[in-house]
């Protein structure tokens, strides 16, 4: 069996450094086996985080090779194992330790946004009819899996760390499915506007490029939140009635 | 005197997958302040792997259902060992709590008309599932957690529950340690809810995650509070086999539900050789009659693929046994075959199972649209949990509260694919409802601080344990998961449960020794070593249960008693810890079934 090197990052928020570990890699293995190995095997005090080990549960979130990964998806096949593999956490969110970060700023920031107001019911026994069609548009951002890695590459939030300003990607996905579910009828554009930030986004579409899940988060949910914002705030005549109305 | 925060609710919630969320939403409704303590982050329970569906009677897809006819399936499915009351309950209120969801934001599939569209599943007798794709799972706990976040919840993340505390014989209140920096917190409350899901970890092979180490059942039963049923493991027959690392995984029942079929090497369709009397009347005699059935003929019945999951899985173990299994040891597991039948099969598989293409595509190189997929037995969930009172969820212990997969009763011998996602609903609410009650009739009380201190010290001795040369946690736990694989798996017999337990007997001692690195922050060495004194409890009564049953019957097979037997199925089998701290089993009557049920089960034979 051949043996691969792994670069982990070890600290917490005072500081840390990379130490490199062997292990042996066997046939089909992803990156998160590798780590769970080298955890028995010698650093048994390696903080990771994981659960459902089948890209459904978004937990074990981290940059392999630079490149912001579910790790329980990252094949060893896919990368070369003839160099060092570097793991390390991501980098939008305080470290805690190792390969954990605080991720507790993308609960709170959630909170802020209103919650589903449904319209009357259709029917008389309290149901809704839904056609397919209108549920389908909003089950792509309901695929979700918050890993927060659109969250890590979107520089607003990576590099320039206006976490108090914007809510990033995956909460305008989350927006987005309240803004267009079939049921809803509470208007979120103001806070769109102004404290969810909407408008620092420049569009480079990085958030797209990272989703396990392959929601177009750019062009599908954070444009349309745009136009919406645009349409309510800055149409004129809109813009004449809040006027008059003092708003 | 060792150093504690105090946090005060009338409610404690133990767990935050769909159980502990529905419970904590309802409590909360009731009033009462609420904590939700979860040993991982919020939304990441095993509820979001829930794939399949949520089985509910809405009759939107064929008018002939109705709770009767749910109630009648479930005690079916479970042999008979299931808690009636709770069966009624589940089966009379799961329409209510799946329409609700709605009101919440969850988006299920479509009919034609626009109502909620339902699924087959093995054992279900209509199509009953209501589903968003397969990834149901996430849909609802996604729904719950949003909804649950403007309830006033307070809600502490990646906090582990080391035991619960007790005044004289109630329950009031919880010590738990926050994982991401290692302080013990006491937690106060009138009542506790446990809803901690399963005990999968015990088991090598399993879809469960790392957090399923049975942590509701042992604390409830230390803390004096009966396990029933935890003989009955429930093996899922198809979870992935190759490659290694991805072995347990769960492949949904979605699959066979949508046309899926089961093959041997010989390209044989094995689950027509062997067809329980039980079910002979409701299943398909041909293959065409069962491609009939997936495509919503009324006329025709189930594919034999779609009996109960303990069959399936019994179906697979034989083939592989007998030499027919597939490369890897497991069996195919086609629905690429329905491009035979239907001209955009690609597309519709797809659309159907998404995260099963995704989840093959990128873990094993394999297209499901064009190439059978390799499948096998995983250990899955457990029926048997804290026995509750069916009405009220709570336990025998006043004050402690029990709901979803560590809750025992409702499944009996073996669990219906997608009860557990309706039944975490259903007795989540009443677990909530009621413990709200309880909270609100009974005031406030504290444990003795030297009970805390006690706990702490305990919790901390892994640290001091041990010279620099005992072993991690990580060993003990893998030889405790090969002991429980290999001896008191899929087919039991007494010598291996007898075996089983004296292995156990002995990891204990190997667990009181391991040593422990590093620090309390986050520090996966020192909760693996914690979570193993849950792990040894929960195996312990899993095997002792399985010795205590002579018989085969549901998810439990037992080589030496291959059939049913008729004085087994009028008991329960109940686990409680004794006065001298050892594991008592006691077979304990099932109560004689209300008359107008009995009535409800013979017209639906």
């Amino acid at each position: 069996m051949a043996t691969a090197t792994f670069k982990i990052w070890r600290g917490d928020a005072k500081g840390g450094d990379y130490d490199d570990y062997q292990t042996e890699v066997s046939e089909g293995m992803v990156v998160l086996d590798a780590v769970h190995q080298i955890q028995a095997e010698k650093a048994h005090d390696l903080a990771v985080r994981w659960n459902c080990k089948a890209g459904k549960c978004g937990s074990c979130s981290a940059e392999v090779n630079g490149m912001p990964k579910l790790m329980c998806m990252t094949r060893l096949s896919d990368i070369n194992l003839d160099e060092p593999v570097t793991i390390q956490p991501v980098k939008a969110f305080p470290v805690i330790k190792d390969l954990v970060c605080d991720v507790s700023w993308n609960f709170r920031a959630k909170k802020k946004i209103k919650p589903l107001k449904p319209r009357k019911p259709d029917a008389a026994d309290g149901t809704w009819r839904m056609a397919q069609e209108d549920v389908d548009r909003v089950q792509e951002f309901r695929k979700c899996i918050e890993c927060f890695l659109c969250q890590d590459v979107c520089h607003v939030l990576r590099d320039h760390d206006l976490h108090e300003q914007f809510i990033g990607p995956r909460l305008f996905v989350y927006t987005a499915a309240l803004e267009m579910h079939p049921l809803d009828e509470e208007d979120r554009t103001g806070d769109l506007a102004g404290e969810f930030g909407v408008g620092y986004c420049n569009i480079t579409k990085c958030c797209t490029k990272v989703c396990p899940e392959d929601i177009t988060i750019t062009d599908n949910a954070i444009i349309p939140l745009k136009e919406r914002v645009v349409d309510t705030h800055y149409d004129p005549i809109r813009m004449l009635v809040r006027k008059l109305r003092g708003g | 005197m060792a150093e504690y925060q105090t946090q005060e609710h009338d409610v404690v919630v133990i767990g935050a997958g769909g159980a502990g969320l529905r419970a904590a939403i309802e409590a909360a409704s009731a009033g009462c302040s609420v904590a939700l303590v979860c040993k991982s982050l919020l939304g990441k329970a095993h509820t979001v792997m829930a794939e399949g569906g949520v089985a509910a009677s809405l009759a939107n897809v064929d008018e002939r259902d109705n709770w009767r006819v749910h109630f009648s399936d479930t005690m079916r499915g479970g042999q008979y060992l299931n808690n009636w009351r709770m069966a009624e309950l589940h089966a009379q209120q799961a329409p209510d709590r799946v329409r609700e969801l709605e009101k919440w934001g969850a988006l299920f599939d479509r009919t034609k008309d626009g109502s909620i569209l339902q699924r087959n599943f093995g054992g279900h007798r209509y199509p009953r599932l209501a589903h968003v794709g397969d990834r149901t799972g996430l849909e609802m706990i996604r729904t719950l957690q949003d909804h649950g976040i403007h309830q006033g919840i307070d809600v502490f993340m990646e906090f582990t529950v080391v035991t619960l505390l007790k005044s004289g014989d109630r329950v009031v209140g919880a010590l738990a340690y926050d994982r991401e920096r290692g302080y013990f917190h006491e937690f106060r409350a009138k009542a506790v809810i446990m809803a901690t899901g399963g005990i999968g970890k015990a088991f090598r092979i399993t879809s469960n995650s790392w957090e399923y180490t049975g942590d509701g059942h042992a604390l409830a039963y230390d803390a004096g509070a009966e396990l029933v049923d935890m003989e009955f493991v429930q093996f899922h027959p198809t979870g992935m086999v190759w490659p290694p690392s991805v072995r347990g995984i769960l492949v949904t029942e979605g699959v066979r539900g949508d046309g899926g079929v089961l093959r041997n090497s010989e390209g044989r369709r094995f689950m027509f050789d062997d067809i329980p009397d039980l079910y002979k009347e409701q299943t398909a005699d041909s293959p065409e009659e069962g491609w009939r059935y997936v495509q919503g003929d009324k006329a025709a019945r189930r594919p034999p693929e779609l009996l109960t999951r303990d069959h399936v899985a019994r179906c697979i173990m034989r083939e592989v046994k007998e030499g027919r299994g597939s490369p890897h040891g497991g069996v195919f597991l086609d629905i690429a075959w329905i491009k035979e039948k239907i001209s955009n099969a690609e597309e519709h598989i797809k659309k159907k199972l998404p995260s099963m293409y995704h989840q093959f595509k990128k873990l094993a190189d394999i297209d499901i649209t064009k190439e059978p997929m390799e499948v096998g037995p995983t250990t899955h969930y457990v029926m048997g949990g804290v026995r509750v009172d069916a009405d009220t969820q709570m336990t025998t212990v006043p004050g402690l509260f029990a709901a979803g997969e560590c809750a025992g009763g409702l499944h009996g011998a073996n669990r219906l694919g997608g009860n557990s996602l309706s039944d975490l609903l259903v007795f989540g609410k009443l677990a909530g409802e009621y413990a709200a009650a309880f909270a609100k009739e009974n005031g406030a009380a504290e444990a003795p601080a030297e009970q805390i201190d006690a706990a702490i010290a305990n919790s901390l001795a892994p640290f001091d344990a041990g010279d620099a040369s005992a072993e991690a946690a990580y060993a003990v736990q893998h030889d405790l998961q090969d002991t429980m694989q290999d001896l008191v798996g899929i087919v039991r017999v007494e010598h291996e449960l007898k075996e089983a337990i004296e292995r156990l007997g002995k990891l204990r001692e190997r667990a009181r020794k391991v040593r422990v690195d590093g620090h309390r922050q986050y520090n996966p060495g020192w909760h693996g070593a914690l979570d193993l004194e849950n792990m040894l409890v929960i195996s312990e009564a899993v095997a002792r249960s399985a010795l205590d049953r002579n018989e085969s019957r549901g998810a439990h097979t037992r080589n030496d008693f291959p059939d049913k037997s008729e004085a087994c199925a009028k008991v329960n089998t109940v686990v409680r810890k004794g006065a001298d701290g050892a594991m008592e089993v006691q077979q304990r009557p099932i109560a004689e079934m209300r008359s107008d049920l009995q009535a409800i089960i013979e017209e639906m034979k």
